[in-house]
């Protein structure tokens, strides 16, 4: 009798994780605050460019100016969708937009970015994913909006889609400039 | 008035679903045959009015009438006529409608098809298959009423997404969820089974032919949606790991298991919890998969609109009835374990191993899929293991199978003789090697995965037609191949196809990304591929610029292809839209990139990537013959014409019937 109710006790156990999983989506609107990094440093990172991969982007270097951090992969069908919107609405925003290639083969990302078109200012790879891990990133596409401190002020899981840009990203956005409006 | 009737038919479905569960089930238990009889009417009746509502949710799309919510959302006026059945199923409140409707035939055909099994049986299945639909139609009205009005009407609706515009996005929702839903047929029967006590083996057999039929239908529909990634995302790739690809797969791999340890049940009563529990699972994981697509836990590309509470909703109807399953089954599932006994080297044990490495495969995917939710909980942060886990623990998990697989038709039930089956099997494992070999002799860059897949696929195909053969000089003329062994056959064969497809096409693919002026040729995998420029094109619902390009071998003009970009009226996405000459034994897949001059009037230069793609079309192909194999078993006249009743008066010992000798297929 106790052997025949391991197959329930495993059930209750998977229940448990996406019951866990419903509550903290709950509380973790992907829109709002999903990552503790939020409003802390962007962590460290060097990593190589994906057209010259003798050269690499240090955190260090991109201080000074406000950036775009975009988490995306050849593999990754989501990106794919988010691909166009990248092009035609965030592109244009003028911010510095860093593309993340993740755990990824640099030949398929230069043949995908070949293909779709590259909207991106720099890309940089990430072949084995620990920058991902650094960053905490779940899932491609992601995006982090990093201030001129080298500050995250903001994350997005998942892709944008023409209403988080203008409901969350540009708000955000407008914040950064805020201070460098008023400045000189 | 019209999308009110179709709510008021969801309404009074949800009733009749309430009637088929509850009564029928009492009266099984109670012995009162009135109870018993209210089943097939009430599944009856259910159907209509869930027919009513799709049709007229269906109605509503065609005649576009935009003050329906879902209609708006998913449509507008430039829709051209066909997409527009096919937006029914294109978000999550139609799809569920579609979930219900073919819960609806399946139960129907149940209580057509099985007018031969004993009336309280029949009473427990259909019970059981009212539950599940009362469920999902609750769930329906409460959270994602497809009816709901826009008041004031829309003039236009906004369009259905773009990259489900698309003639294979018609038939796989409706096939996938076939097979998927098909699930619950062989999960009534267990319960049905569990519930009355009837702990013999004949409801394995009567379930064997549904349990067949849905698995055909998930594999055909599993086919059909790694088709579509591949012509449609655009870049060649056949199989994601996506979750929501992940949520057919699970059930799709426990079905495989349960399909073989039916057959040991039916024809030997051994593993017969076994059997229960592979029923439970398979449908439990198809519940799973609806739950994983529509609560927002996980993100993908095929996720509909996330709601907590259709999240919660679901998982409470999931506990209920996984739960509950799992409950019966655990104070009744047979205690002692029944059957005929088998020796170590037998073909229960290799079927035991099949089903072993099919579960833990599923277990395997399962975790991985649910892994950032883990990550979440031992708070590591969400990590995703991504294609490189499940790509290397699913070959891991597959080999086993793969290189056992030909001994199955060949070992005899209850003990085999080894050497007989590797004596019969030599040539196969000879053709294997010598192939192997030469193929590293004739082509000497193919790489490992080439030459395993050439070896693997024709070790299991020459060891299945080295089977058929068998058959064909040793049984009797008439009776050489029952339907059951000629869809074992056909599916092994199926899989021998799809290891060909997938490992050579991984090994020996050509992909270049060229520049092309126009005009220009240039050469790929030995063939000529020459660029005419870019045109204007005009669809019914989008512009697009469309690319000519000739190929040709030795200018001799083999195909003409047109791969687009297109801008849909509807919204700002770009499509891009890849064009393919198929072939048996190679596809050209062309697709277009960007223009890479200023001038983009039609004479400038552009990015085109070009593919040749040795064989990829068997992968599909290998997925159709499966999917016949599972038909053809499902069609033995055996699982229908028995006399029922002689089955349940002589438990665990199923009469071998006349035509079904004692090497019977898998």
């Amino acid at each position: 009798m106790i052997g025949r109710l391991i197959p329930l006790a495993v059930f209750l156990a998977l229940v448990g994780l996406l019951l866990f999983g419903i509550e903290w989506n709950k509380h973790h609107e992907m829109s709002e605050v999903p990552s503790p990094l939020v409003g802390k440093p962007a962590p460290e990172f060097t990593l190589p460019l994906l057209y010259d991969s003798t050269k690499s982007i240090a955190r260090r270097d991109l201080l000074g100016k406000p950036y775009l951090i975009n988490v995306f992969g050849s593999w990754c069908p989501t990106c794919q969708f988010e691909h166009p919107i990248l092009t035609a609405q965030i592109k244009p925003l003028g911010i510095k937009l860093i593309g993340l290639d993740w755990k990824d083969q640099p030949d398929d990302a230069k043949r995908w970015l070949a293909q779709f078109g590259n909207p991106y200012d720099a890309v940089i790879t990430d072949q084995d994913g620990h920058a991902g891990i650094d960053f905490g990133v779940y899932m491609a596409p992601e995006s982090f909006l990093v201030d001129a401190q080298g500050m995250i002020r903001y994350k997005r899981i998942g892709m944008f889609t023409p209403e988080t840009i203008k409901n969350e990203l540009l708000p955000k956005i407008a914040e950064l400039s805020k201070p460098a409006a008023v400045s000189p | 008035m019209l999308p009110e009737l179709g709510q008021f038919a969801l309404i009074l479905a949800l009733l009749l679903a309430g009637v088929q569960c509850a009564v029928p089930i009492f009266g099984a238990w109670r012995g009162q045959a009135t109870l018993i009889a209210l089943a097939r009417p009430a599944v009856a009746g259910q159907a209509v009015f869930v027919v009513l509502a799709f049709g007229l949710l269906t109605y509503a799309f065609v005649t576009q009438d935009f003050s329906v919510a879902y209609v708006a959302q998913n449509s507008n006026l430039a829709l051209p006529w066909y997409y527009r059945f096919s937006a029914v199923w294109g978000a999550h409140e139609g799809s569920l409608l579609l979930w219900v409707l073919i819960l609806n035939v399946w139960s129907v055909a149940v209580a057509a098809f099985s007018r031969r099994l004993p009336d309280a049986l029949m009473a427990r299945v259909l019970g059981v298959l009212g539950f599940i639909s009362f469920g999902f139609l609750l769930f329906t009205i409460l959270t994602s009423n497809p009816f709901l009005r826009h008041i004031p009407a829309l003039a236009d609706g906004n369009d259905l997404n773009p990259i489900l515009q698309d003639p294979g996005l018609i038939m796989h929702p409706p096939m996938l969820y076939t097979g998927y839903v098909g699930f619950s047929v062989a999960f009534a029967f267990a319960i049905a089974a569990l519930l009355g006590g009837e702990l013999d083996v004949a409801w394995v057999r009567w379930a064997r032919p549904w349990t067949n039929v849905a698995w055909a239908f998930l594999t055909l529909g599993i086919s059909l949606g790694s088709w579509w990634a591949y012509y449609v995302l655009g870049w060649g790739g056949w199989w994601f790991w996506d979750p929501v690809e992940n949520a057919s797969f699970m059930p799709w791999l426990v079905g495989t298991a349960l399909i073989h340890s039916q057959a040991v049940t039916e024809k030997r009563g051994s593993l017969r919890a076994w059997t229960l529990m592979l029923s439970i699972i398979a449908f439990s994981l198809s519940l799973l998969g609806t739950f994983l697509v529509r609560s927002g836990v996980l993100t993908s590309v095929h996720a509909f609109a996330s709601d907590p509470k259709r999240g919660q909703f679901i998982l409470g109807f999931l506990g209920t009835v996984v739960g509950g399953s799992l409950l019966i089954y655990a104070v009744r599932a047979p205690r002692v374990a029944g059957g005929k006994p088998f020796k170590l080297l037998s073909r229960e044990t290799l079927l035991l191993i099949n089903n072993l490495m099919f579960t833990t495969a599923a277990a395997m995917v399962l975790l991985g899929t649910l892994y950032p939710i883990v990550g979440e909980m031992l708070d590591a942060g969400r990590i995703s293991v991504g294609p490189p886990y499940f790509g290397f623990m699913f070959v891991l998990l597959m080999l086993p199978v793969v290189c056992l697989l030909p001994f199955g038709p060949f070992f005899r039930w209850a003990g085999a003789d080894w050497r007989a089956a590797i004596g019969a099997l030599k040539p196969a494992l000879i053709l294997a090697v010598v192939a192997a070999v030469a193929a590293k002799f004739i082509a000497p860059d193919t790489s490992l995965r080439g030459l395993a897949g050439v070896a693997a696929s024709l070790w299991v195909g020459t060891g299945i037609a080295l089977y058929a053969l068998k058959r064909w000089r040793e049984a009797p003329r008439g009776g050489r191949y029952t339907p059951e062994m000629l869809g074992m056959i056909l599916a092994h064969f199926g899989v021998a196809l799809f290891l060909a497809g997938v490992l050579i096409t991984e090994a020996t693919s050509v992909e270049s990304d060229l520049r092309f002026a126009p005009n220009e040729t240039k050469s790929v995998g030995g063939l000529d591929f020459k660029f005419r420029g870019v045109q204007r094109a005009q669809g019914p619902n989008y512009v697009a610029d469309e690319g000519t390009i000739e190929v040709s071998r030795n200018d001799e003009l083999i195909a003409t292809l047109h791969p687009q970009k297109r801008q849909y009226a509807g919204g700002g996405q770009i499509q891009t839209k890849s064009d393919i000459d198929p072939g048996l034994t190679r596809d050209l897949y062309v697709a277009l990139g960007e223009p890479l001059d200023e001038a983009k009037q039609g004479n400038g230069a552009w990015a085109v990537r070009v593919y040749v793609k040795p064989f990829v079309r068997w992968i599909w192909l290998g997925g159709l013959f499966m999917m016949f194999g599972g038909f053809t078993a499902a069609a033995d006249r055996r699982f229908r014409s028995l006399p029922a009743r002689d089955d349940a008066t002589a438990p665990a010992t199923p009469a071998a019937p006349p035509a079904q000798p004692a090497q019977a297929s898998a």
